[in-house]
């Protein structure tokens, strides 16, 4: 007698084409839109519609800007939730197990703890003026990894607590899914933050690199496309990927020329704990000032300059466009593959005419890394919120001793001016 | 409604139901375990029945790692960090194999190679964050070194995404969902093994109490409650695990709390175990020498009312480390065990009988270490948020290079800070 499981297991094994689909999502483009393409054909109707909802979200992208750097926290926490929800939705349909014993508690739950974690971290590290007053948050704080622990802990031990018999199997694939997805989503979104915080800049010019390279690469294909790229996305091209890439980096050089200019975007934000309020002011690093720098003489005949006038957070604007154009394609490639093999079109159906909010976002999360992992080895040394925060949780008698320490250390570098005290 | 759907995925790859078979693990199990006795002990044992030969083995070979185990803490902390080292390495090496076997993935193009990468790519991500904190001045020294650390971040990601990237290349068109489970299922593997071995390197330079006394707590924890589920073993513990028992469980905790008090009594009085490990860059080795902390120092503690009765005394010698080791042990007895269950569920599920068949009697290094995992993380995040502060002298260090508007700006803070606490006069600084 054929082990029944061995027998599914071989199954799985047989071409991906035996394996049926994922239903359809549902067509979700509001009434208004499908009265006022009525006129037109299918296709021109799709393109019209995708032209619209890509307009949409670019405004709605610069209205959370103009709102500030809270909304625009809140912004990232709401679409990495919606991310975690399309991916773990995608993995219930596959394994039909929707009905598991606990399974939706635990995924939402896993997903509080590792937030929870990691804003504790975020926080801790950029409101440290505003934690020290309350004397509950410094408890929290000082013991934050424990409770974090504790926490997830807590989940884990529920998990074991609830495997059933005929299900082992697929609650481990469950739990390892969720695992997954949370290092993927959850990591990722708090990149974006730290970035953030960094400056809107840094937050911004990547992002846009990323939403510039999309657009450009598709009307470079859809205009010149003949050489097909990879086989995993047959509609991409090497016109369009090539192509893509130089429109992004001009696109990116220009556009952090503009951005550049205003403390608004390139100054660190911070919290100001008397007003309660984010505030970018700041005098504005190197990074943001003006130089000069001489053309090489291969292009001096070309422009018909000697000098430019850039800043020279342009030459890595260059470096984060490349990336945006060589690499994150990567991340697409990779989602669609993750599509492919598990027999869907999109995502969700979130959003009309584009699919789900990963389908949009499936390219920013290697750029999201690659910009933060950017600034931390080539751009700031170590973080000084965090080392303020390690001081102030040192004993009373080790802060002492580091104060006198760090004193003697500024009087004799000048940056501190002797008191007359001595 | 699962049962409907049941009969629906029939013709689907994975389904919801682990079919019940007669036996214990189902049908024939996909990695065949043979027996891996050295031929001595079967030819000693030869005269023995059956069940008492396996308990003859399985006790030969636990005094055999334990002896294994005082051997290397006796040859130091290097040979210390290569063993953990070479059991992350094998005890990926099983939970990779096991994949392999379940999905008969073993031919998929690029995949083994893939696997090992990224295994090296994380250890070199981790090492690397290691070694630039212990070993700072010997870093700063080597100008490759140096530079390998400055940029150690973008060097580890951009290694990562070679691999990323070449998986994505490697996709081919009929193995898509094989492939993509394989990559999950590497990283979760990743995820469990390498950062618990990192975190026990960590432990372990704090002081190898720190890394002696969680692992027997845990080793002595399975031996005790196995001791007494023998003995005294009736109700059933849960039903991933039919052999434990809920006296063996209690039994167990209360003999590894009093094993951990004792074990860190004799421990805390050798200055080579409680000290934390530091490479001394004169004679390029490591070396164990401090003032013990106050943690090492006797103290004396009043018994509560209810114990001087029983014991007869008013006050007790104790090292404040011993009130630590409690929380060490209760920990190892009460949710080590579910590190245990874990591993269980999880051979029921992929219908193996051990990780491996490494170790004769016990089965795979994964079976030995499945408990100890959670204890690992724990013990780091006790040290973090209990007994460690952050080092002084590291943070000046990082101080140090920060740029003149921040140190001055955080200097303030902290004078501030300092004032506000009235460990300062107001008007001391300009």
């Amino acid at each position: 007698e054929v082990d029944l499981e061995e027998r599914l297991v071989d199954l799985d094994l047989r071409s991906d084409s035996d394996v049926p689909d994922v239903p359809p999502p549902t067509d979700s483009t509001p009434e208004i839109l499908k009265r006022a393409l009525s006129g037109l054909s299918a296709r021109w109707k799709n393109w019209w519609i995708r032209g619209i909802l890509t307009l949409a979200m670019i405004s709605v992208f610069f209205l959370i800007i103009y709102l500030g750097s809270f909304m625009l926290m809140l912004l990232v926490l709401s679409i990495q939730v919606k991310c975690y929800h399309e991916i773990i939705t995608i993995g219930y349909r596959v394994y039909h197990s929707y009905d598991l014993p606990w399974f939706r508690s635990l995924s939402w739950y896993f997903l509080l703890c590792v937030n929870y974690f990691f804003y504790g971290e975020t926080v801790a590290d950029y409101f440290a003026t505003f934690v020290q007053r309350r004397e509950q948050l410094q408890f929290l704080i000082r013991y934050h990894r424990f409770i974090s622990f504790a926490l997830y802990l807590t989940g884990f031990c529920m998990f074991v607590l609830s495997l059933v018999k005929k299900h082992y199997r697929l609650q481990f694939y469950m739990f390892a899914w969720t695992h997954v997805t949370l290092l993927i989503t959850v990591t990722q979104s708090h990149l974006v933050i730290q970035n953030l915080f960094e400056g809107m800049i840094w937050f911004l010019v990547p992002i846009s690199s990323v939403i510039c390279n999309d657009i450009t690469a598709y009307i470079f294909g859809f205009f010149f496309g003949r050489t097909p790229l990879i086989k995993l996305s047959p509609k991409k091209t090497w016109e369009g990927f090539i192509g893509g890439f130089f429109s992004t980096v001009v696109f990116g050089f220009i556009f952090s020329y503009f951005l550049a200019q205003h403390q608004y975007f390139v100054c660190p934000v911070e919290y100001n704990s008397e007003t309660n309020r984010f505030v970018t002011e700041c005098e504005p690093s190197e990074l943001f000032q003006m130089k000069k720098y001489s053309l090489p003489p291969l292009l001096q005949p070309v422009l018909g300059w000697e000098t430019v006038n850039m800043y020279p957070f342009q030459m890595h604007s260059i470096a984060l466009s490349t990336f945006a154009s060589l690499i994150g394609p990567f991340g697409g490639f990779f989602a669609s593959g993750f599509k492919r093999a598990f027999k869907i079109k999109d995502f969700a159906d979130t959003i009309p005419g584009h699919g789900g909010i990963m389908d949009r976002f499936d390219c920013q999360y290697l750029m999201a890394t690659f910009v933060h992992v950017y600034i931390t080895s080539f751009i700031r040394g170590p973080n000084p919120s965090k080392l303020l925060k390690q001081l102030l949780i040192l004993q009373p008698e080790q802060q002492l001793s580091v104060y006198k320490t760090l004193k003697s250390h500024l009087i004799e570098k000048g940056i501190l001016q002797p008191s007359l005290r001595g | 409604n699962l049962q409907e759907s049941e009969s629906e995925n029939k013709l689907d790859g994975e389904t919801a139901s682990d079919s019940e078979s007669k036996s214990e693990f189902g049908g024939s199990p996909p990695v065949p375990t043979s027996d891996d006795t050295p031929e001595v002990l079967n030819r000693a044992l030869s005269n023995l029945s059956s069940r008492w030969k396996n308990w003859w083995v399985r006790g030969i070979l636990t005094l055999a790692m334990i002896t294994f185990f005082f051997i290397i803490i006796y040859l130091g902390p290097m040979v210390l960090m290569t063993i953990v080292m070479c059991v992350q390495i094998k005890c990926f090496h099983e939970i990779i194999t096991i994949g392999y076997n379940v999905y008969h993935s073993y031919d998929l193009p690029w995949f083994r190679t893939l696997s090992w990468y990224f295994l090296l790519c994380v250890n070199y991500f981790f090492y690397g964050e290691t070694v630039t904190d212990y070993f700072f001045t010997l870093v700063q020294r080597e100008e490759p070194l140096r530079i390998l650390s400055k940029y150690h971040r973008f060097i580890s990601f951009a290694l990562y995404l070679t691999g990323f990237c070449m998986f994505v290349l490697s996709l081919v068109k009929k193995h898509y969902r094989l492939q993509f489970y394989m990559f999950g299922w590497t990283h979760v593997t990743l995820l469990i093994v390498v950062t618990q071995s990192h975190l026990i390197i960590h432990n372990l330079f704090e002081g190898m109490i720190w890394f002696i006394v969680p692992i027997s707590c845990v080793i002595c924890n399975d031996i005790m409650a196995y001791m007494f589920g023998f003995f005294f073993g009736r109700t059933p513990l849960i039903k991933l695990s039919p052999k434990k028992t809920w006296e063996g469980f209690i039994g167990g905790f209360f003999a590894t709390v009093l094993f951990g008090l004792l074990l860190s009594y004799v421990m805390s009085g050798y200055r080579c175990f409680t000290c934390p490990v530091e490479f001394n860059n004169d004679t390029n080795s490591f070396t164990v020498d401090c003032e013990p902390s106050e943690l090492f120092q006797l103290q004396e503690y009043n018994i509560p009312l209810v114990l001087q009765s029983v014991v007869g005394w008013k006050t007790v010698r104790m090292y404040p480390f011993q009130i630590h080791s409690i929380a060490l042990s209760t920990f190892a007895s009460l949710i080590g065990p579910f590190g245990g269950f874990f591993a269980s569920g999880f051979k029921r599920a992929f219908k193996i009988k051990d990780f491996a068949n490494t170790i004769p009697g016990h089965g795979g290094i994964m079976d030995r270490f499945d408990c100890q995992y959670l204890m690992a993380t724990f013990v780091n995040v006790y040290i973090a948020s209990f007994i460690r502060g952050p080092n002084p002298s590291k943070l000046i260090q990082q101080f140090l290079t920060l740029r003149p508007d921040q140190q001055l700006h955080i200097f303030n803070t902290l004078r501030s800070h300092l004032v506000d606490k009235g460990m300062l006069g107001a008007l001391e600084d300009a």
